[in-house]
């Protein structure tokens, strides 16, 4: 068994953590960073509940070993708004009814913010494509797309 | 779940090394299928070798006869990005951007995909169409292993202890040269195929020489439609396709399973292969 210093900064904050080599990233952002905003769901790497930013990529923090967290930039749902002001994207989430149990929500935004980046004015198809991988079972996903349009106007 | 000793080399002589000293070590790419198996109990593994910190792991290079040297280390996002394999050959592109969802295609890595050897993985269905040769690191020797070969069986290669894959080449295209892949998930576009094929061949005038044809998730690795090849021989015409199609009933070896019968994929392999024959020469 072997234990790593692992360095990332996390929602701008540089942190350094201890880390048994079995651990996973979701681990280490709800137990170690107390950052429980990331949601576990299914645990394979399917509905998208625990996805995040590294480096700017959405990835399943589920999925990925924690020393692969190394050097890395990370953006959790906390790190969205900024001084207690919600993003364009969260204030259209709300307005456009994009959730309603909250559980799949923190995945939605981070995958909706990483599609923004990427396209700031996306098609129908590309919302589709990005989103299809965050699973919903309350919006019937018509308010989520509706929410990213609108915060892509804003 | 039981831990166990991590280690980081950050050369290619110092992965050989450690190898050397710990045969039994499992190689770690992406991590996503390493995850799964790890957190199910269905490995329990002592020693891990993570490549991630080799310089240039990941690399995608184009030579100069219009092929690619794809680093173990690429994600699969990278091969759908790179200017390189979207110029060479667009359709392994194609082919890697079928698997599974984003964040999977940002993680997960082409060499992982092809040790892994997931008899329903896309990425390795196609490498076998294109004739890929995979560049292997052993002791004292960099053998190039045509990837037909490497693959076994389900989550089975013909790597030993102490092997590993460094990068896969794909060689240049001729003139004529079309491929395709098609992948059939009528549950979601996310799952793992009920049925794929890839094929590749040389076409001229709506004719169609030298098929290469191979199916995923109908078998325990890349299955080759041989009789459908041998049919198809050289120069065939479109209205012989769907004859040379139905001979992959006896090609592959599917079984019953969420994604279907055996029987109906035995039905959807002919019917996509079919189609996949007419869209090369379309």
């Amino acid at each position: 068994m072997s234990e790593h210093i692992i360095r990332f900064t996390v929602n701008g904050v540089r942190r350094e953590q201890h880390v048994a080599a079995q651990r996973r990233l979701i681990d280490v952002l709800r137990d170690d960073c107390g950052l429980t905003g990331t949601k576990e769901g299914c645990s394979v790497g399917i509905c998208g509940a625990c996805s995040v930013l590294v480096d700017g990529e959405v990835i399943s923090s589920c999925l990925l070993p924690a020393t692969y967290a190394d050097g890395t930039t990370i953006t959790t749902i906390e790190g969205l708004a900024r001084g207690g002001e919600l993003t364009p994207l969260q204030d259209a989430f709300i307005t456009e009814g994009g959730f309603q149990c909250g559980i799949c929500t923190p995945g939605q935004l981070i995958t909706a913010t990483a599609l923004l980046a990427a396209h700031p004015r996306p098609t129908d198809t590309q919302i589709d494509e990005w989103m299809t991988s965050n699973l919903c079972r309350c919006t019937g996903y018509h308010g989520i797309r509706r929410a990213i349009h609108k915060a892509a106007v804003t | 779940m039981n831990g166990f000793t991590y280690h980081e080399p950050t050369t290619w002589p110092a992965a050989q090394d450690l190898i050397a000293r710990e045969p039994d070590a499992t190689m770690l790419a992406g991590g996503t299928a390493f995850t799964l198996l790890l957190r199910q109990g269905l490995i329990r593994p002592t020693t891990v070798v993570s490549l991630r910190r080799i310089s240039g792991a990941n690399r995608i290079l184009a030579d100069s006869h219009g092929g690619l040297w794809i680093g173990a280390m690429a994600t699969h996002s990278t091969v759908v990005r790179s200017p390189e394999v979207r110029r060479n050959w667009p359709e392994f592109a194609d082919a890697a951007a079928t698997v599974a969802t984003l964040r999977i295609r940002n993680q997960a890595t082409i060499g992982g995909s092809v040790a892994h050897a997931d008899p329903a993985s896309d990425v390795p269905v196609m490498l076998a169409a294109l004739d890929a040769q995979v560049i292997v690191r052993k002791p004292n020797a960099a053998p190039r292993v045509p990837i037909d070969q490497l693959f076994i069986d389900t989550f089975t290669t013909s790597l030993a202890p102490g092997e590993f894959i460094e990068s896969i080449q794909i060689a240049g295209r001729g003139p004529n040269t079309r491929a395709v892949y098609l992948k059939y998930t009528p549950r979601s576009v996310d799952d793992y195929a009920t049925v794929s094929v890839a094929a590749r061949a040389e076409v001229e005038e709506g004719r169609l020489r030298a098929p290469r044809i191979f199916l995923g998730a109908v078998g325990g690795r890349p299955m080759r439609a041989m009789s459908v090849e041998a049919a198809l021989g050289d120069g065939t015409e479109a209205r012989a396709f769907a004859d040379a199609a139905a001979l992959v009933r006896s090609d592959i070896d599917p079984i019953d399973d969420v994604r279907g019968s055996a029987e109906y994929k035995r039905e959807m392999a002919r019917v996509f292969v079919e189609r996949a024959l007419r869209t090369l020469v379309a």
